[in-house]
């Protein structure tokens, strides 16, 4: 799992403004466990948004920042940008995250989710968020 | 009354006319608006905050309501039709006869994904793909890739055994039945079927391909299914609660129909057998 460094490199101002998440996924989780659609555990250790990154991943240019406020941010302080165009993503309660090109499968960060979107386009270009 | 029925169970009369009412009303413009619609819902249903079609309570009850539409648009192409299911616990290969060419086609090629065989295919020239989330405008599957198998009969059954319907928090970390079938929990029934279909199944747009009212129905079944051995149990929450839509609340975009009005599916539709 390539992505469970970057969760080193949190924030203590995410880690904080996670808190109340992760403390909510906490109870909702303790009883039933979950194994992702893709086999990875999506009960996330912590919260992963403070990631910031910015790097060609095949061929394509994927950056992840803090969303800086305003735009079409629907459940997430988070934006994250394929060659330029934004991806609609999505916060779980639990600290994973969603795409609208991968919408029933939870990530672990928004990396993750980033990467996953590359390989589902194929090369296509993301139509702009309506 | 219609009887809604396995697919596998079809007619090649049955199939043929469910396949050309679908078809007729992506020419009459009218099909897109359900693609729209679904992928409006999903990408605003939070978990923080209002939700509606997706991760709350009323998950069911809104894609009930939602396929109900649907279903009464295909029969004002043709009265004879009605919404068959899928039953992925026992047709669980790419080479069930769901995906032949007399129903929905066959799995994307390798390399692009594209679907090539069936009348929703690119080539066909009847199934542009206009609201989507990418440039592409042709159909697209990757059967068994996103995950390997799809839940087993056993796991429906896991699922059909919570007792209680939801949950607070009454999102995807609810405990309770409605979570383990939309998947976000446990064994994950829903959201590992749109993953096993891939393609345009594992998107918000999810509707573009017709698979989605299929997979939906078996769904809609399982609803039935719980409700039928919980007698006492029902619909929760009963109360106004915070983000999400109680039993006697309208849900949007009708605004004219509770998940109370939801309950009985057979005021509507029958099923042709129990689980």
């Amino acid at each position: 799992m390539p992505e469970a460094g970057h969760r080193t490199e949190l924030t203590r101002r995410r880690m904080l403004q996670g808190a109340g998440v992760a403390l909510t996924a906490a109870v909702g989780t303790a009883v039933i466990g979950l194994a992702g659609p893709g086999g990875t555990p999506a009960a996330a250790a912590g919260p992963g948004g403070g990631d910031t990154f910015d790097e060609l991943y095949k061929g394509r240019r994927i950056q992840g920042r803090p969303a800086s406020g305003g735009g079409h941010h629907h459940g997430s302080d988070y934006t994250v940008l394929i060659d330029g165009e934004e991806l609609h993503v999505m916060r779980n309660a639990d600290g994973t995250w969603i795409s609208v090109v991968n919408h029933y499968q939870p990530h672990q960060t928004p990396r993750a989710l980033a990467r996953a979107a590359v390989v589902e386009l194929q090369g296509a270009a993301l139509v702009p968020i309506a | 009354m219609a009887v809604r029925k396995n697919q596998a169970t079809l007619t090649a009369k049955e199939k043929r006319d469910f396949v050309d009412a679908v078809l007729q009303l992506k020419r009459l413009g009218r099909y897109d608006a359900y693609v729209s619609t679904h992928n409006r819902f999903i990408v605003s249903d939070t978990d923080n905050g209002e939700r509606t079609g997706h991760r709350s309570p009323s998950f069911l009850p809104w894609h009930r309501k939602f396929l109900l539409q649907f279903e009464q648009d295909l029969q004002s192409v043709n009265p004879s039709v009605s919404l068959p299911y899928w039953d992925w616990t026992a047709d669980r290969t790419a080479g069930a006869g769901l995906w032949a060419d007399d129903m929905l086609g066959g799995n994307g090629r390798s390399g692009d994904n594209r679907v090539t065989t069936g009348p929703f295919a690119a080539g066909g020239g009847q199934w542009t793909i206009t609201v989507r989330p990418d440039s592409r405008d042709y159909l697209r599957r990757s059967l068994g890739t996103g995950v390997a198998q799809l839940p087993t009969r056993a796991d429906v059954e896991s699922v059909l055994a919570v007792q209680t319907y939801d949950a607070a928090p009454w999102n995807s970390s609810s405990a309770g039945f409605r979570n383990q079938l939309e998947g976000w929990r446990g064994v994950n029934l829903h959201n590992r079927v749109h993953v096993w279909v891939g393609g345009l199944m594992g998107t918000g747009m999810s509707p573009n391909d017709p698979v989605f009212w299929l997979h939906h129905c078996f769904i809609d079944k399982l609803w039935a299914e719980w409700q039928r051995r919980h007698p006492r149990q029902g619909y929760l929450p009963t109360t106004a609660t915070t983000n999400v839509v109680a039993l006697n609340t309208a849900m949007k975009p009708w605004n004219d129909t509770t998940p109370a009005d939801m309950l009985d599916h057979t005021r509507f539709y029958t099923y042709d057998s129990a689980f």
